[in-house]
């Protein structure tokens, strides 16, 4: 009897598992992919606007995240040459001040001694700021004799190079030993600071992504109660049932990672122009750089998660309750 | 096909839908179930379905013991029963073709061959020029037509009907039942659930008879 029994269910899941061959079964996904596609399309309005939503939702943390890394860009590209600025006394002649120098590069932690004569000094302003006739005019050089000095890589990071700046300091041909680029590292704690910011704000985001697909989903699981119910009656098995709805979860949430790149886009387009007259201001070659390529992918894959986690939210808390009566 | 064996139905509240019934219908058989509103036809169908269980008692389906059957597992017995409705219950935002197509679609059909045995289900019942209409358009004895060819295009074993004529007049509900008929002569078991009694006594088909939840005439209990 027993034996039977186990014979006899044997029996069923071969029914079930001959018309389920592998090709068949991804064929049906790609069907029930491109039904829900369908579907979204002939509620065009509805889906546009549940889409837009998630759109803009995704594009505000993802434009906020690309901004930050173009300012990080800026301040890396000055990161790299950390310098200091050894301002000499007036005293000092030009000799011993290229005495100085080659001394200087001697030390273990300093790598190189760039030595800028008053005469160099001056020459190099009057090209960049365009007032050379009138500081042709100046009666004499108030420029000083100055030694930019820059560090070994190994002592780059922000302690090592401010005790070389009071060691430098304390030289007896010194005036001002300064340490240039401090702004920039107090720029990268900024820009530190709003890059966990940004992390709160697009976790909140996709928080409200994940409730706005799981609410439509549950809409449309309302609206299909008779369908799902009748399809249950005819054998359909709960993945049967449960699928479209997670094509439909994945599209919104796919579609919208599209909309969101597409507003990143026109923003940084807006902003290219502008950002290119400031740079030009500063002799800079810097252009906003717009969504790199594994940027998209990562937005259009948590698009793709964010859709399917809502989407089975929705499924996993409405489906089971509507069941044929 | 189907066995009860002191098989009872009590809802929650306390209502004993069914009480202590027995019967067992052979593989290939056809059988009308009768009763006045109430007495219990559509519960013994629903259990049959799967849709409610049992409180006490065993059933049966094809040999197999489902009374304590998984959830996991009812889609698949399912799929072995053809089931047809008083209000057809088609699909209104698809085609004919597509709400006959149904139950191959979830049962994992080639394109082709879905293609081919619908057009074959809608040619046994004569919707074949129907195809590509939307339910709303069909009659009554129509939107029936395609209830039926949606229940038996997967080739169930079991045919289970609730009322199938309660909104059709006399000639349709006569054609309805020569269509169970048919499918009967060809080894599908078919239980038909109608008070239409007039109906009944003139087709020569055993009779299970159902009042206030238990099973009335003994004679009919092994059709």
């Amino acid at each position: 009897m027993k034996r039977n029994r186990r014979q006899s269910q044997h029996n069923w899941r071969e029914r079930t598992r001959r018309a389920l061959s592998p090709t068949i079964y991804l064929r049906r996904h790609a069907q029930v992919a491109l039904d829900s596609l369908g579907r979204l399309y002939r509620n065009r309005v509805a889906a546009i606007m549940t889409t837009a939503v998630i759109g803009i939702a995704l594009a505000l943390p993802s434009g906020l995240y690309l901004l930050l890394e173009n300012l990080g860009r800026l301040s890396d590209a000055w990161d790299g040459q950390t310098s200091l600025s050894v301002f000499l006394d007036d005293a000092v002649s030009e000799e011993s001040a290229d005495k100085l120098a080659r001394q200087l590069s001697g030390w273990t932690e300093i790598g190189d001694v760039e030595l800028i004569t008053p005469a160099q000094a001056l020459d190099e302003f009057g090209k960049q700021s365009g007032l050379g006739s009138a500081l042709a005019a100046l009666d004499e050089n108030p420029l000083p004799t100055v030694l930019v000095v820059t560090p070994t890589n190994g002592h780059l990071d922000p302690a090592a190079a401010s005790a070389l700046q009071k060691k430098l300091a304390a030289l007896p041909e010194t005036a001002l030993a300064q340490l240039d680029l401090e702004w920039v590292q107090r720029l990268s704690a900024m820009l530190d600071i709003a890059r966990r910011g940004i992390l709160v704000i697009g976790a909140l985001l996709a928080l409200a992504v994940l409730l706005v697909i799981g609410n439509t989903i549950r809409l449309e699981i309302q609206n299909r109660r008779e369908e799902i119910i009748v399809t249950k009656l005819i054998g359909a098995t709960n993945g049967f049932v449960r699928r479209p709805f997670l094509y439909s979860g994945i599209w919104y949430g796919v579609l919208g990672a599209a909309i969101a790149w597409l507003l990143v886009e026109a923003g940084f387009w807006l902003l290219s122009g502008p950002v290119a007259r400031l740079a030009g201001l500063y002799h800079s070659d810097f252009s906003l750089q717009t969504l790199p390529a594994p940027l998209l992918g990562t937005l259009l894959a948590s698009g793709l998660l964010l859709g399917l986690l809502g989407s089975w939210l929705a499924v996993g808390r409405h489906l089971r309750a509507i069941e044929p009566r | 096909m189907i066995q009860f064996t002191n098989v009872s139905k009590r809802y929650p509240g306390g209502h004993d839908a069914l009480s202590n019934v027995s019967f067992h219908m052979e593989k290939g058989a056809m059988a009308f179930l009768t009763g006045h509103s109430g007495a219990g036809k559509s519960t013994l169908l629903k259990l049959i379905a799967l849709i409610d269980r049992t409180t006490r008692g065993q059933l049966f389906l094809d040999g197999e013991n489902v009374t304590r059957i998984s959830n996991r597992r009812i889609p698949y017995i399912r799929r072995k029963i053809g089931f047809i409705f008083q209000d057809h219950h088609l699909l209104f935002d698809r085609t004919v073709f597509d709400n006959v197509a149904l139950p191959l679609v979830i049962a994992g059909y080639p394109h082709q061959e879905i293609g081919k045995r619908v057009r074959a289900a809608l040619d046994k019942l004569g919707l074949l020029n129907k195809e590509r209409v939307y339910p709303i358009t069909l009659s009554g004895g129509e939107a029936q037509r395609v209830g039926i060819a949606r229940a038996v295009v997967n080739r169930p074993m079991l045919l289970l009907a609730d009322e199938p004529t309660g909104n059709l007049d006399p000639e349709l509900s006569r054609e309805i039942m020569k269509l169970f008929g048919l499918f009967n002569d060809v080894g599908v078991s078919v239980l038909v659930a109608s008070h239409d009694i007039a109906l009944i006594e003139q087709l020569d088909y055993p009779v299970l008879q159902l009042a206030h939840g238990k099973l009335v005439n003994e004679a009919a209990e092994y059709a």
